[in-house]
């Protein structure tokens, strides 16, 4: 056999062998890609029924099993616009220090450390912290100020890191061109590197406001009532949300069987707002052509 | 003077983001703070029903029984107090409900005066009894032995084998069975996402084209993006009755469910950080190989993956610690029996889907309060330990390759 017929066998046998590997490859890529789309597909077609304009602006009515779901809705628009209020400013303004003034020393790694791990611990430990500080310790009993403080802390590394990520994108050189032009600090962070920030900061913050639309444990013990039939009248009153109503109405009532499409409807829902929000970021991301990352 | 004023307002910012870069640790130490204060009283409550004591024999030399003891006493499963540690005799149990059997309500008085006096000649006439009553009937002149009040020791919570939080006269705080079922059902969900994670992780860093990944990426997110409680309704309505069908199985809720619903809930955080640490691998490493004449692939399992084997592991442990700490998908899907896990196809109950379904029902700054506390305290613990590990493994990563 000569030298040349080898290689080229052996070199035929190490395409094969690419070929196959890379062709497992991507097609467990795609597998991945088809669990995403069995999971929204299924809870669109199944929920899809479910939907109309009663569903969406009705009081619920026989625990959950018939009626609407506009009060869990507005419960969790208040939720939502809550935590959002408190943890966006308290967020954007601590990446702001991270990137621009802390200098790269212990007080900066001491924060990004404590910011990690505030963002690795589990919502249900949030829930429990929640129930002990706000509902207990400092008697706001189960209401919506009290979940909205527990949803904030909860979206705070979120938010902080997407600052922080947008801020370090922007070339060094404006900021030395801003100080240059004999702007100070301040002025060089207000007028020329949060306007070039905000596209990336405003995609990660529309991002947070999906994930905080869908948590249940934080506020399991901190605001959700299974069933009301009213609208909250004020920040102490507790309120139904569109996760925990999914919960209750999927897993106890009288009958389930009758509640089951309430229950594909409601997560219909939810699944539309998380869509809508990574639609709207993507959009802005790709609209701004500039990365930004959420994890 | 403007000046001045000026200098002061940007000194002000500069104070206010000083102090909002501050707000994660100071909620860190609220959270460790609070957390921590509830779960250690738990060490001080009483190690049986509370209100109520235990009295024998004052000729019985036993003096203190463990929750557990307590427990398989009043089930008869000991009958004999050799087996605790005391004299050769038959358990006879006595309950304050079975007062009527052994004495007419009519002499225990109109305002139940004489209770204590009535107990104290029960217990007296069976050597072998031990009596389970209110402490509100325990009188200076009674003869019988009250035990001392005795708290939960940490061996009874962190050791032990059982729990049944409710369980009437000694309740069971035994997180093994917890801890075992979170652990239990998390690997599984690594073991069973970790292939898909990482094959796609290559896929997206290696193989696929700028134009794929760039539809890629957004789905990801996305899946990372569905609420864990519409993930534990769809594992509830499809693959919690394809278990059961599949296995033929009495209940399809069981580890097997809450695996593949966590291991789908995994996915992303796998995908991402493997496919991070493998863009991180510096160009001129796979060029490198690949001008030896390997082929792409060859530099993949060779190279790509072997420089990336950190991040991997990072991955993994981010994936455990994920899947640990999920709450509602777990709760919904895995039929939360607290017992210890034989295989993947019985319900087992994690530590998160026991705090959700449990505090609701715990009187607050009880025994049941206190107890859930502290395995939110575990859930932490274990939540900082994966996450300075991972700090750790990354950092190695780091300065291995420069």
């Amino acid at each position: 056999m000569s030298p040349e017929t080898k290689t080229g066998h052996v070199g035929r046998s190490k395409r094969r062998n690419q070929a196959i590997a890379f062709g497992i490859f991507r097609v467990l890529g795609f597998v991945v890609i088809a669990i995403l789309f069995v999971i929204i597909g299924f809870i669109v077609i199944k929920g899809a029924g479910a939907i109309s304009w009663e569903f969406l602006t009705g009081m619920p009515s026989e625990g959950g099993a018939s009626g609407g779901i506009f009060p869990a809705i507005v419960g969790t628009l208040c939720l939502v616009a809550g935590s959002v209020l408190i943890s966006f400013p308290i967020g954007v303004l601590s990446g702001i220090y991270i990137n621009e003034y802390a200098h790269n020393n212990w007080v900066v790694r001491f924060i990004r450390i404590m910011n990690n791990n505030l963002s690795s611990i589990p919502s249900v430990v949030f829930g429990l912290f929640g129930m002990s500080l706000f509902v207990n310790t400092l008697e706001w009993g189960d209401s919506i100020i009290a979940g909205s403080f527990t949803l904030a802390l909860l979206a705070l590394p979120l938010v902080i890191r997407t600052t922080e990520e947008a801020l370090k994108s922007i070339d060094d050189s404006f900021r030395q061109g801003s100080l240059a032009l004999g702007a100070t600090k301040l002025q060089t962070i207000r007028r020329v590197i949060l306007p070039m920030a905000y596209p990336n900061i405003i995609t990660g913050l529309i991002l947070s406001i999906g994930r905080v639309s869908g948590e249940t444990a934080p506020i399991l013990f901190t605001v959700a009532a299974s069933f009301l039939s009213h609208l909250p009248g004020s920040i102490f009153e507790p309120v139904m949300a569109l996760p925990y109503h999914l919960y209750v109405i999927s897993t106890s009532g009288t009958d389930i069987e009758a509640s089951r499409t309430m229950a594909y409807g409601t997560a219909l829902v939810l699944v539309a707002i998380v869509l809508v929000a990574n639609l709207v970021a993507n959009a802005l991301r790709n609209f701004f052509g500039n990365k930004v990352k959420m994890n | 003077m403007k000046k001045a004023f000026k200098r002061f307002l940007e000194r002000c910012t500069e104070g206010l983001l000083l102090l909002s870069g501050g707000t994660t640790s100071l909620a860190i130490l609220l959270i460790v703070l609070f957390l921590f204060r509830e779960g250690a009283s738990f060490f001080k409550s009483p190690n049986i029903e509370s209100g109520y004591v235990l009295a024998v024999h004052p000729e019985n030399p036993v003096n203190h029984l463990s929750p557990e003891q307590i427990k398989r006493i009043f089930d008869s499963e000991i009958v004999r107090w050799d087996e605790v540690g005391g004299p050769a005799m038959d358990i006879e149990l006595f309950r304050f409900s079975d007062m009527v059997q052994y004495v007419p309500e009519e002499r225990l008085g109109a305002d139940f005066e004489h209770v204590p006096a009535v107990v104290d000649s029960i217990v007296m006439a069976h050597p072998g009894m031990i009596a389970f009553y209110p402490e509100q009937f325990v009188a200076p002149e009674q003869q019988l032995k009250v035990f001392p009040e005795a708290t939960i020791r940490p061996e009874d919570y962190f050791l032990g084998h059982d729990w049944q939080p409710t369980a009437h006269p000694a309740p069971q705080f035994g997180v093994i069975p917890l801890v075992l079922g979170t652990l239990w059902v998390s690997l599984f969900a690594v073991i069973f996402s970790l292939p898909f994670g990482v094959a796609v992780a290559v896929y997206l860093a290696e193989i696929a084209s700028e134009r794929i990944r760039k539809v890629f990426k957004p789905l990801i997110e996305l899946l990372a993006g569905i609420p864990s409680v519409v993930y534990g309704f769809f594992g509830l309505v499809v693959i919690v009755p394809l278990i059961q069908k599949g296995f033929n199985l009495p209940v399809g809720e069981t580890g097997l469910a809450g695996s593949i619903v966590l291991a789908i809930m995994a996915l992303p955080t796998i995908i991402t950080v493997a496919e991070d640490s493998m863009r991180t691998i510096p160009r001129s490493m796979k060029e490198a190989s690949l001008a030896l004449g390997a082929t792409h692939w060859q530099t993949v399992y060779r190279v790509i993956i072997p420089c990336s084997i950190s991040g991997i592991t990072a991955a993994i442990v981010l994936g455990i610690g994920r899947a640990i700490g999920e709450t509602m998908a777990v709760l919904m899907v895995t039929g939360n029996a607290a017992i210890i896990p034989h295989s993947l196809l019985e319900p087992v109950r994690t530590i998160p889907a026991t705090i959700a379904a449990e505090l609701g029902e715990a009187p607050k700054g009880g025994t049941h309060y206190e107890a859930l506390f502290l395995l939110g305290c575990i859930l932490f613990v274990i939540t900082l330990v994966v996450s300075i590990t991972v700090e750790i493994i990354s950092s190695k990563q780091k300065s291995n390759l420069t």
